[in-house]
């Protein structure tokens, strides 16, 4: 039974060293989520960006809670690198497990079907594959001429965190076209979602609803968090501040800036989730 | 069309110069697909749309619009290992002579010099996608090297490889450049107006060959411009508002 909490109770859900695993800033980033978990001190995450992350992976190693980084990219976008990733990277603060975006969906993919390993296309003589000890490329296991190919784990997160503008009460969470996030939790061992609002309805007994809905079933717990992706947006129904976006990129430049942001805009504020 | 329009139509900023150049290496496609934070790769895709009457049809992973796509991020590559890509472009930190793709940092691994944000699906999508466009509008030594530092994508495979894609070309803020995959080497094309080939080559860290004569990459004609600075202004202010208010001063009503 999906069980419906107050943000500080979801942030206690992911612990230390866990394998957290996030959506890009353009699908449904839980930022008030994010924000909790700094506030609790979370330390040595494995984070997995899925496949790429921007200001949500960029704050959690700021904050010091990232042990590992698996990703294929970290950017803000628009508002150009992600200072406190590169500086960590630069830096040797955290370890970088490089990937391609494809290779990510893949890995999770084979967590969602149960199976210990996928192949991929693409890839061989790529510096990616020398430095990851967990592929391994081997020859057309059926022999029938496709050459080498790469074969990648399955990745299994322990916490799949994300935010949606509604879920039911029954526990069933609306994610329309961002079909990453149902993958995401089919592979993991629990999914933990702040929603706008929680709606007295049933999403599953509609088809025009029930396709683009998470099951109940896959959805550990649900905390209410109005305006739970801001600075980021929710497609159609806030956009992302930009603008707070660039002014972060420029004060976290530095590392003394990037406290002075955290001070002022995480660790000083309350958390939002009764707003 | 009045002295000022006739004035607008022959000056053009160097964006439109790349997109109109872009657009040229568009034709006959059947999809072009155009991935995150591309808006000038996107706008020549669009042109290419509109010229063609519709055809490429053109998927812009960015935003909703001109977005196909409704089964998850993985669903572009699984499209393009289907084969259902012709066009797909990717940039490059560092490119060098062999067009390797380096998207990940200078310097050592894994702690670099200077990080990149990293390799995005150039793994798996130089390999599938039969046509991939270099795009690097900083042509200079420290984009263009000798030698990547790490190879984010291989330019070429050896034959035992399944590798059905690769890249074709190359387009910088200088030239315009094709690959040979069979030789692999870069071969210039054009140089744009108001450049040399001795710039190019004092500005490009690895060798290509020149052909006797190199043209100048011809700049984009008035029906051209107008077309950028109207329909596809306002089409690709739907997924990059702020490229469309600086590039062509359009302005999105919310």
């Amino acid at each position: 039974m999906t069980s419906l909490e107050d943000l500080d109770q979801l942030a206690a859900r992911v612990p230390d060293g866990a394998l957290l695993a996030l959506a890009p800033d353009y699908s449904w980033v839980p930022m008030a989520a994010v924000r909790a978990l700094i506030r609790r001190r979370v330390k040595g995450l494995h984070l997995l960006a899925v496949p790429i992350s921007g200001l949500a992976a960029d704050m959690l190693i700021g904050a010091g809670c990232v042990g590992t980084l698996e990703a294929a990219a970290v950017s803000l976008g628009e508002a150009g690198p992600a200072p406190r990733f590169s500086d960590a990277v630069e830096s040797g603060a955290i370890k970088m497990r490089d990937s391609t975006c494809p290779a990510i969906h893949t890995a999770l993919q084979a967590a969602e079907k149960g199976v210990p390993f996928m192949p991929l296309g693409g890839l061989v003589g790529s510096d990616l594959v020398s430095h990851r000890d967990d592929w391994k490329v081997v020859d057309d296991p059926l022999g029938r001429g496709g050459g080498p190919i790469v074969l990648l784990p399955a990745i299994r997160p322990d916490v799949v965190m994300f935010h949606s503008p509604r879920a039911d009460v029954h526990g069933n969470v609306w994610i329309g076209r961002r079909r990453e996030l149902m993958t995401m939790a089919h592979a993991a061992k629990s999914t933990l979602v702040t929603v706008e609002t929680v709606e007295d309805e049933d999403f599953l007994a509609d088809d025009a609803t029930a396709a683009g809905t998470l099951a109940s079933l896959y959805v550990t717990a649900v905390a209410k968090a109005e305006g739970g992706a801001k600075p980021l947006g929710l497609a159609g129904y806030y956009e992302r501040d930009l603008a707070h976006i660039r002014a972060y990129a420029k004060e976290a430049a530095t590392a003394e800036g990037f406290k002075r942001y955290l001070a002022r805009e995480v660790l000083g504020q309350p958390a939002r989730a009764a707003s | 069309m009045n002295e000022t329009n006739v004035m607008n139509a022959a000056r053009h900023s160097p964006e439109e110069f790349l997109i109109a150049t872009i657009a040229r290496l568009l034709g006959g496609a059947g999809h072009v697909a155009v991935g995150a934070l591309s808006p000038i790769p996107g706008c020549a895709a669009l042109l290419a749309r509109e010229l063609g009457g519709g055809r490429p049809r053109v998927s812009i992973i960015h935003g909703d619009a001109n977005n196909p796509f409704t089964d998850g991020g993985r669903e572009l590559f699984d499209c393009a290992g289907q084969g259902r890509i012709d066009v797909f472009f990717l940039g490059g930190a560092q490119i060098d002579g062999g067009a390797n793709i380096n998207l990940v940092g200078a310097g050592g691994y894994p702690r670099p010099r200077k990080r990149f944000p990293g390799s995005f699906g150039s793994a798996l999508m130089y390999f599938v996608v039969p046509k991939v466009i270099l795009f690097a509008p900083e042509h200079s030594r420290r984009v263009l090297v000798k030698k990547v530092d790490f190879v984010s994508a291989p330019g070429t495979s050896p034959p035992e490889v399944r590798r059905p894609g690769g890249p074709t070309a190359l387009v910088t803020g200088l030239c315009l450049m094709a690959f040979d995959a069979a030789t692999k080497r870069f071969r210039l094309e054009s140089v744009h107006p108001g450049h040399t080939v001795e710039e190019v080559r004092d500005n490009t860290g690895f060798d290509f060959d020149v052909p006797e004569d190199v043209p100048e990459t011809p700049p984009p004609d008035a029906d051209r411009l107008a077309l950028l600075r109207t329909k596809i202004a306002a089409e690709i202010a739907k997924t990059y508002p702020d490229f469309a208010a600086r590039v062509f001063g359009h302005v999105t009503i919310a």
